[in-house]
């Protein structure tokens, strides 16, 4: 039985670290080429979902409405950085960071006005069910569909960095912006690009996560903090550290929760132990980032040689 | 001029009360009251923010964490302002010299993620203490009081006389922190602001002097984490949320980066601005959208935008403006 719930929790940690990864990926990236801290991000992640749960009622169909959300939130990113977020880049973090904050409360507020505060957005039917994956050990088959989805799109993310012109030019971008553009690479036009991109991924993560978590205002607060303790554990600027970062926080994250209360149960008294049990299971996961910026600070795979 | 304008002002601020019991709007009092206690707060943010140069997003752990101190008391049965507040303080500078004493070797971007991931933990704390009311808060049956065999009306029961008291520490926590900046401790600070490296090869324990002011900051906005918990008589975890953290920093840029009045300025503007857009109906807005008052935080979200695009020196900046034309 135990065996089966370390698998299942493990299960759970890939799932969570795999929809982190998309958060994660389009931010490390915006931070990392334009040296930008964008707390706005966590809101392309709100616009995705209810973009997605409207478009899912609208079609009637749950894989339509996702697909339809991406580009629509692409663009709704594009937007933002285009009427916003371009004009931030010269200026310090502090700046950045009150702006973007002052965009999560425009952007919270907008939703607000077209939609309310929450979406009602639930797995397709056929998904509704588990499926046993090992005898004895039944497993949600919408949580399988996002790690499906989670590993398809980090294949196709690592494919198109790693062998495309676009990603030469984002990892070129990413490793010394001031020769990216002394070589010629416009990187106004692709950081518009990056931008949608990131956008688009945000998406995907909103639409997924939303029938398990909720679709509401504010649903992105939270997952941004963590996104940010995962692109700072991984290296500013690298998708390689985004991967391994995101696995890692969704794994320390979801298997402490899990098991953390139960191990403090045989050292000290149960009562004790199911209150400081779940906090220090939320605590872990910033405890390793600050250990990473203590010992490590530029992350554990720098994107800058 | 310098010195007689913040007299008038402060004399203003003593009438206040008055002609709010006059005209019979109380509830104006407790509003200042408010103001003031987050002008402690941002002020304390101030001094290393602006002062230090030390972008810290996670201000709100050390309000909140002399908030619960003191509450804490309070609901342990030792209500003497005498001992919450100052034991509010200690608590809030020696969790600013736990985490200062780690995230102060750390820079830019860094430090700012790494204050932030601090304030997480100390927000899961809060959210953990299920003895002390978990992530549904603290409710609190009374104020600290003052004693001393003062006047038995004269304990913080009272909002006019909470709102003295107040009014009492902020001054004089703004003229401990004007004589702070300008002494040699202050210059020192803001020289490592400017230029870091050069005073560490003249000589000067950078780190030292850094985490000083930090500790400073800590003490100051736990003594606001407990006034906030006695104006309020209750506390809860949502008091040390990052988004919190983001307020106290919108205030100070809002009233002025490095400015002994910024943080008093920015709490003024932000919190006035979100008094008058809540709680106010103001007719052509009303006219161009009838619901507006429920989504008030778009009128401030879209202030702040403004502020720090276009009015980076905030509403300080706008004073200095006019003394040197």
């Amino acid at each position: 039985m135990s065996l089966i719930l370390i698998l299942e929790q493990s299960l759970n940690g890939l799932q969570f670290g795999l929809m982190l990864f998309l958060l994660a990926a389009g931010l490390t990236l915006v931070f990392g080429i334009m040296d930008m801290i964008n707390l706005a991000h966590g809101s392309l992640y709100m616009m995705g979902a209810f973009l997605a749960a409207t478009l899912v009622q609208a079609t009637g169909s749950f894989a339509l409405g996702v697909l339809l959300s991406i580009p629509a939130t692409a663009a709704v990113g594009m937007l933002l950085e285009v009427s916003v977020l371009r004009t931030l880049y010269a200026r310090d973090h502090l700046s950045q960071v009150l702006a973007t904050f002052a965009l999560i409360l425009i952007i919270n507020e907008l939703v607000r006005m077209i939609w309310g505060s929450d979406m009602p957005l639930s797995a397709p039917a056929a998904l509704a069910g588990p499926v046993q994956l090992l005898p004895g050990m039944p497993y949600s088959s919408y949580r399988l569909l996002i790690i499906g989805v989670g590993l398809a799109v980090a294949v196709l993310l690592y494919f198109v960095v790693a062998k495309t012109r676009i990603g030469m030019l984002v990892r070129a971008g990413a490793s010394n912006r001031e020769m990216a553009m002394a070589m010629g690479v416009d990187i106004r036009r692709l950081f518009t690009l990056v931008f949608g991109f990131g956008a688009a991924l945000c998406a995907i993560a909103g639409a997924m996560l939303g029938p398990i978590l909720a679709v509401q205002v504010g649903m992105g607060e939270n997952i941004l903090i963590l996104a940010f303790v995962v692109i700072v554990i991984g290296g500013i600027g690298s998708i390689r550290g985004a991967l391994v970062g995101s696995i890692l926080v969704g794994m320390v994250d979801t298997m402490g929760r899990a098991f953390i209360p139960a191990i403090l149960r045989e050292f000290i008294s149960p009562a004790f132990a199911g209150a400081i049990g779940p906090a220090l299971a939320s605590i872990l996961i910033y405890l390793i980032m600050a250990g990473v910026l203590v010992w490590r600070p530029q992350g554990l795979f720098p994107a800058r040689g | 001029m310098r010195r007689v304008l913040p007299l008038c002002v402060l004399l203003l601020a003593i009438a206040f009360p008055l002609a709010m019991q006059a005209i019979d709007q109380a509830y104006y009092v407790t509003m200042a009251s408010r103001i003031l206690i987050y002008g402690l707060a941002a002020t304390s943010l101030n001094l290393i923010l602006g002062y230090g140069g030390m972008i810290s997003f996670g201000h709100a752990a050390f309000v909140g964490a002399g908030a619960y101190a003191a509450s804490v008391m309070i609901v342990e049965g030792m209500t003497s302002a005498w001992i919450g507040w100052p034991l509010a303080m200690a608590v809030s500078a020696l969790l600013a010299l736990a985490i200062g004493a780690i995230s102060l070797r750390t820079r830019g971007v860094y430090f700012i993620m790494i204050t932030l991931a601090f304030a997480q933990m100390i927000y899961y704390l809060t959210v953990s203490m299920k003895a002390y009311g978990g992530d549904e808060g603290l409710t609190l049956t009374q104020r600290a009081t003052l004693g001393f065999g003062l006047d038995p009306h004269l304990d913080l029961r009272d909002d006019i006389t909470f709102y003295y008291v107040v009014l009492a520490i902020l001054t004089a926590a703004l003229f401990f922190v004007s004589r702070l900046v300008n002494a040699r401790f202050g210059r020192v600070l803001q020289a490592i602001r400017e230029n870091e490296p050069r005073m560490e090869a003249i000589g000067y324990p950078t780190l030292r002097y850094k985490l000083i002011a930090f500790v400073l900051a800590g003490a100051l906005g736990g003594l606001a984490g407990a006034l906030l918990a006695g104006q309020n008589n209750y506390v809860n975890p949502g008091m040390l949320h990052w988004t919190e953290s983001g307020k106290l920093m919108i205030m100070v840029i809002l009233g002025g980066v490095g400015h002994l009045y910024g943080g008093v300025f920015g709490a003024i503007g932000l919190l006035g601005l979100e008094e008058l857009l809540a709680n106010h109906k103001i007719a052509w807005l009303a006219a161009l959208y009838p619901n507006y008052q429920q989504h008030s935080l778009l009128g401030v979200g879209l202030a702040m935008l403004a502020v720090v695009l276009y009015a980076p020196q905030g509403i300080a900046g706008i004073f200095r403006r006019k003394n040197h034309g």
